[in-house]
């Protein structure tokens, strides 16, 4: 097949290329269930104690929403798959969309595919060498898991079919991507297709999860955790992942073979000969920069919180039959089991939040990267005007988004509980977590106003926050590093008390990060391509 | 004549690099200043540094008298920048970007914006990501010389035009030089630095080597002659600033200093001179001359036999 030819020297680049970036996400993801048995196992040391988080948390509807459905909690290895599969999954495919976009039309849109393009190189082998990469490193992620996994000691069958699992909804995110790749014409556009099928799979499973189970089966993720390892490790619901990826694959390699090197399926429409006025102010122009991301991640927190939020009522109903679920999530007795689960939606969502406001900042690194602030600082615009504009978007974005996503979750409660007053007081609660992720977006300004090269490195501090927030206590991390973390300095919402004081701290200091970034932006050498 | 630009000992280093090595450089109002230079002799960074956008280790950069780190906004109220290499946002329009560039200057003229499109066959309604390198390029262009700008730095900024337009970009840099306005024009088109600049200075390895009007330098370089003699000129020679002599019957061909052309002349005219060429030093040699010490006087005139 010409079309095929010099697939292997494209995936040697690919690998060459991304050596670094595969082995930092390869370890991480291998670490993260891996290093979760033996902390579980301390946390549950005796069958005792499995069988009490079996009757508690691990037939909690709020955890299955959060987690999945728990087939085995009554082992070790099944509390490993409940407490960690749900985020590994998603973590999984991320990296599975961010691989195959960066490696196929991003390339493309740098003009570097047309360079290898016009060598003896057929018209599918980028895309082709890129999954044989992400593919491979697929079953790496999933052999290394289970290997891992069978050496501190749980059985063979079940970290098998967890590590196939993990592989499963790797190689469909790859598939998916390698088709959004295809119809965009731009990276960006690809990775938010996808990263939207992801958040979808995630929620539609949650759906699924918590009522009668049909939803599951239309979730990548859902098909993945069919196959309930530790419990009867069933090895037929992979058959769909991979039927999935066939096509997907397929469709992607049709695409390919239609559309003109360079271009997406939707042909660019001529646009306007003159600026509108909104363009000419700095706020303006970089809303406009990224408008689509904008409206695509403000539909999907208020769908995702409409979608958790429809779900927390539930919790109510399994307190009533299950007084030990609640001695073990507040001891105190203040707070509701509802208020806590809504808490947690909150908090997840927070810290998608948190992604897209990062994403958003280090947008300035990228323009300055791509020559684009060179013209612009050419012109009678200060650098700190610059800046501001550039920061005001991701930081009012915050808000407005965090405000959406209480809104969705505030409706759908309100509406299952019939009281209108729910919405308010969880967009409050919602709103709450603004100064956390401010945080977050300051340390991406500073660093990006003061060494740029290093500004990339907020992505680990996020990940850090992330981790340390949702999987602390499964991996006994001391109270001190997960109190590093800025979304365990909100005040436990709704429900809990509103202490202002780290709130205005981190909202403070947050400034303070930000305004020493862009003073160091003013300070040194404008990075030029030429 | 001010100066508008004003350059002494200017030194950039990027870690281990001397981008810029004790560069000077003086632009007067109203002239074409041509900057020429091999790839990575410093042009782009010097016109940074003038621009603010990179901050000087050492020496002195004013523009309009001001300091360009610190008065950057100011001062680029005044001039009109076009990069070498033009990246546009992949989706916003040509025209959306020309008008935004223009606000962030401070306005720009209509009637000449539309004017620029219509001599640079421009479509303002196509989208960054489908302009090719030539039309990017124009992009940058239209909105520079759309505005009012006293000063014009220019980097490069015919690479990718066909010649129609390089044709088009001539007359108007003709034009805004009646109009009394400053540019310094960054170019490896050596006829377009010809047809228009005013003076010249060529730099190398982060260093000026060269600057004055063409005739200042021509005068600094060697014309060739051939010529017929009614005796042959053997003894040529030994004259000082003769060069390359190829004596063939009576046909004499040399090289010669240019100030010491006329005393060449005197002697050869008493060899009986029958018919004479004389061929001046075009930019193109005073560039090759400037740029390698790896081009020998061997490859200078293969250079020029080409010709």
């Amino acid at each position: 097949m010409t079309t095929l030819a010099g697939t292997w020297p494209m995936a040697r680049l690919v690998l060459r290329r991304n050596r670094v970036w595969f082995a930092v996400w390869l370890t991480a993801l291998v670490a993260l269930p891996v290093l979760g048995v033996p902390s579980l196992d301390a946390l549950y040391p005796t069958q005792a104690d499995i069988d009490t988080y079996a009757r508690t948390a691990g037939s909690s509807p709020a955890a299955v929403a959060m987690n999945g459905p728990g087939h085995a909690v009554h082992t070790l290895g099944g509390i490993v798959v409940f407490e960690m599969g749900g985020y590994v999954a998603i973590a999984v495919a991320l990296m599975n969309v961010f691989a195959v976009g960066r490696n196929t039309r991003a390339e493309e849109e740098l003009g570097r595919v047309e360079l290898i393009r016009s060598n003896a190189v057929g018209r599918h082998a980028t895309l082709a060498g890129c999954l044989l990469v992400v593919f491979a490193a697929d079953v790496v992620l999933g052999t290394a898991v289970a290997a891992g996994m069978v050496a501190f000691g749980l059985p063979s069958a079940g970290s098998a079919a967890f590590g196939a699992s993990l592989t499963a909804i790797g190689v469909v995110f790859a598939a998916l991507t390698a088709l959004t790749a295809q119809v965009s014409e731009y990276a960006r556009g690809a990775y938010a297709i996808a990263g939207a099928a992801v958040g979808a799979s995630y929620v539609v499973r949650a759906a699924g999860d918590t009522g009668d189970g049909t939803f599951s089966w239309l979730s990548p993720i859902g098909w993945a955790q069919a196959t309930r390892p530790f419990a009867d490790s069933r090895w037929w619901p992979l058959l769909i992942p991979a039927g999935a990826a066939v096509l997907l694959v397929a469709a992607a390699v049709l695409v390919e073979s239609r559309r003109d090197h360079g271009a997406g399926v939707v042909r660019p429409r001529p646009g306007s000969v003159t600026a509108s006025r909104g363009l000419l102010n700095q706020v303006g122009f970089t809303l406009r920069l990224q408008r689509g991301g904008l409206i695509g991640w403000s539909i999907g927190v208020f769908l995702g919180g409409l979608a958790f939020g429809s779900v927390a009522r539930e919790t109510q109903d399994m307190m009533a039959e299950n007084p030990g679920v609640r001695e073990l999530f507040d001891p105190s007795g203040r707070l509701g089991l509802t208020d806590l689960f809504l808490g947690m939606v909150l908090l997840m969502l927070a810290m998608a939040i948190a992604g897209y406001v990062v994403a958003s900042t280090l947008r300035m690194r990228a323009e300055e990267y791509a020559g684009h602030a060179e013209p612009l600082l050419a012109g009678a615009l200060s650098r700190r005007r610059w800046t501001l504009s550039r920061l005001a978007v991701p930081a009012a974005a915050a808000v407005a988004l965090l405000a959406l996503a209480g809104l969705g979750v505030g409706i759908a409660h309100a509406v299952l509980t019939d009281d209108p007053m729910e919405v308010p007081r969880l967009v409050g609660a919602a709103v709450a977590h603004t100064p956390a992720v401010w945080l977050l977006a300051g340390i991406a300004m500073l660093l990006f106003g003061v060494t740029p090269r290093a500004a990339p490195l907020t992505w680990l501090v996020l990940a850090g926050s992330v981790v340390a927030s949702l999987l602390g206590s499964v991996f006994r991390f001391p109270g001190w590093l997960v109190d590093l973390s800025p979304f365990e300095r909100t005040p436990q919402l709704p429900g809990g008390d509103l202490t202002a004081t780290p709130l205005v701290v981190m909202a403070v200091l947050a400034i303070a990060l930000a305004a020493a970034g862009v003073s160091g932006f003013r300070r040194r050498d404008l990075a030029t391509s030429g | 004549m001010s100066t508008v630009i004003d350059v002494a000992g200017l030194v950039k280093t990027f870690g281990s690099t001397r981008a810029l090595d004790g560069l000077d450089l003086e632009v007067a109002a109203g002239e074409v200043h041509g900057f020429l230079g091999p790839n990575g002799a410093g042009k782009s960074t010097t016109i940074r540094v003038l621009l603010g956008l990179l901050r000087a280790d050492a020496g002195r950069a004013t523009v309009f008298g001001g300091d360009p780190w610190y008065d950057a906004v100011g001062l680029h109220r005044r001039l009109a920048y076009v990069p070498g290499d033009v990246s546009l946002w992949p989706n916003l329009t040509g025209g959306e970007v020309i008008d935004v560039l223009a606000r962030v200057r401070g306005g720009l003229n209509d009637r000449r914006r539309a004017e620029l499109l219509e001599r640079f066959e421009l479509d303002p309604s196509k989208r960054g990501r489908t302009y090719s390198k030539g039309n990017r390029q124009k992009v940058a262009l239209v909105a520079a010389l759309a505005s009012d700008a006293e000063l014009l730095l220019l980097d490069e900024p015919t690479s990718g035009l066909d010649p129609l337009m390089e044709a088009v970009f001539q007359q108007v840099i003709t034009e805004v030089k009646t109009e009394g306005r400053t540019v310094l024009l960054s170019s490896h088109i050596l006829a377009e630095v010809e047809a228009l600049c005013d003076r010249v200075s060529i730099i190398r390895a982060g260093r000026a080597v060269q600057t004055g009007t063409l005739t200042d330098l021509r005068y600094l370089t060697r014309t060739a002659i051939d010529a017929q003699t009614a005796r042959p000129a053997d003894d040529l020679a030994i004259l000082p600033g003769v060069h390359d002599l190829r004596v063939d019957g009576n046909r004499v061909r040399f090289d010669v200093d240019g100030d010491r052309l006329d005393e060449t002349m005197r002697s050869l005219a008493a060899y009986g001179i029958q018919t004479l060429t004389s061929a001046p030093p075009s930019l193109e040699e005073l560039f090759l001359r400037h740029y390698g010490d790896e081009l020998t006087d061997e490859k200078l005139a293969t250079a020029e036999a080409s010709r």
